[in-house]
């Protein structure tokens, strides 16, 4: 029972193809999997340690200013991110840019405070902020692997096209990576469908 | 009263928190951020001079420029850096140019922003090689769709016209800021 607060976000609510947040730095940062799976890992660290905090905090937070609190945690963590990938991995910070500091705004983190965090105790706000960060990680990682391979012919850096391969530029632009997006989606409610289907 | 009381004391001890929070954070970082820039712009500087062994900041005013000794503590060249507009963004290059002032020894792109696919080639190899042992006298010139055959020109990538040239104009205006800086001595 306890367990689906954490594998609702991998599938069900998946933060990407079912609720659709987040679109800013999915789109952006999808061209390869390396900057996929470093977002989707910054993310999630950000969204633990805020619904950690938020959900000790929750009982003393005023009503009226909770979403000036939840801003303040969320930034906090989101600088400590940024500082440590700088100070750790500066390649990929690098490569990110502005896409880190921007995660403040990122819509999945402030939504899973407001619509979880702040009314749940602090056990399930922990799967269910892991839950979501792995969903909007994997998402990222399937996006980009399609992106990445087709625009560049090669999956985590490594080249697995065969020499000669034609590179899909169009798949490194932003139409790529809504065309692939979309399909994606499609693919996932198909599967869902099907699997409706069998049930009944 | 009470209400605005709770309201006040929760928003000042959380923003309190996070500020202390962020200066520990700092204090343990800032060292090594400023470290990893110095190797990026050494590790460039090498890059583009592969006997060099040491290189030195020289003092100038809004230039950045270093020379270059190699074991024997014999001058190589000069390195600097010049940045200016690109497609999406800023382009900061690091280039490499010999004692004369007139040829370029190599380039290294710093930063760039530019399209994945398409002007970030800018980055690779191919066109960074283009930029080996360039005449820069009058300036550098760029031309289109056709192999290069003047000894200060180089060939733009295809589909990436404007940061080829966003490039091309970055170094004249940089290699003429050094000239200018340089000359004086």
């Amino acid at each position: 029972m306890i367990l689906k607060e954490f594998t609702k976000g991998i599938w069900k609510e998946n933060p990407v193809l079912v609720q659709v947040l987040g679109m800013c730095p999915t789109l952006a940062v999808s061209t390869k999997v390396v900057f996929g799976v470093s977002m989707g890992l910054a993310t999630t660290f950000v969204l633990l340690s805020s619904s950690i905090i938020i959900s000790i905090l929750r009982k003393i937070i005023p009503n009226q200013v909770r979403i000036a609190v939840f801003t303040v945690i969320i930034a906090t963590f989101v600088t400590v991110a940024d500082y440590f990938l700088k100070a750790q991995f500066p390649d990929i910070s690098k490569s990110l840019g502005p896409y880190i500091p921007l995660i403040v705004v990122n819509c999945i983190i402030l939504g899973r405070q407001e619509a979880f965090a702040s009314k749940q105790p602090v056990f399930k706000s922990i799967l269910d902020a892991i839950g979501m960060g792995l969903g909007f990680t994997l998402s990222l990682v399937v996006l980009a692997g399609v992106r990445e391979i087709l625009a560049f012919g090669t999956f985590f850096n490594m080249t697995i096209m065969p020499e000669g391969y034609t590179k899909w530029v169009i798949m490194a632009l932003p139409a790529g990576a809504f065309m692939t997006l979309g399909l994606i989606i499609s693919l996932f409610n198909w599967i869902n469908m099907k699997g409706k289907e069998s049930k009944s | 009263m009470k209400k605005i009381i709770h309201i006040l004391s929760v928003l000042t001890l959380v923003s309190l928190l996070s500020g202390a929070c962020l200066v520990g954070v700092y204090k343990a970082t800032a060292q090594k951020i400023v470290d990893n820039q110095k190797k990026a712009t050494k590790d460039a500087i090498f890059k583009i001079f592969p006997e060099g062994k040491d290189s030195k900041q020289i003092d100038k005013k809004d230039l950045e420029i270093f020379s270059v000794t190699d074991a024997k503590q014999e001058l190589l060249g000069y390195a600097f850096t010049c940045a200016g507009n690109g497609y999406q963004g800023e382009i900061k290059i690091m280039a490499g140019i010999e004692k004369d002032l007139n040829t370029l020894v190599g380039i290294e792109i710093l930063e760039s922003q530019e399209t994945p696919g398409l002007g970030q080639e800018i980055t690779n190899q191919p066109f960074k090689d283009e930029f080996k042992q360039l005449k820069t006298e009058p300036n550098i010139i760029y031309v289109k769709g056709e192999k290069p055959d003047q000894p200060n020109e180089i060939e733009t990538i295809t589909g990436a016209t404007i940061s080829s040239k966003a490039v091309v104009a970055i170094l004249n205006k940089g290699i003429e800021k050094v000239r200018q800086e340089m000359g004086e001595k």
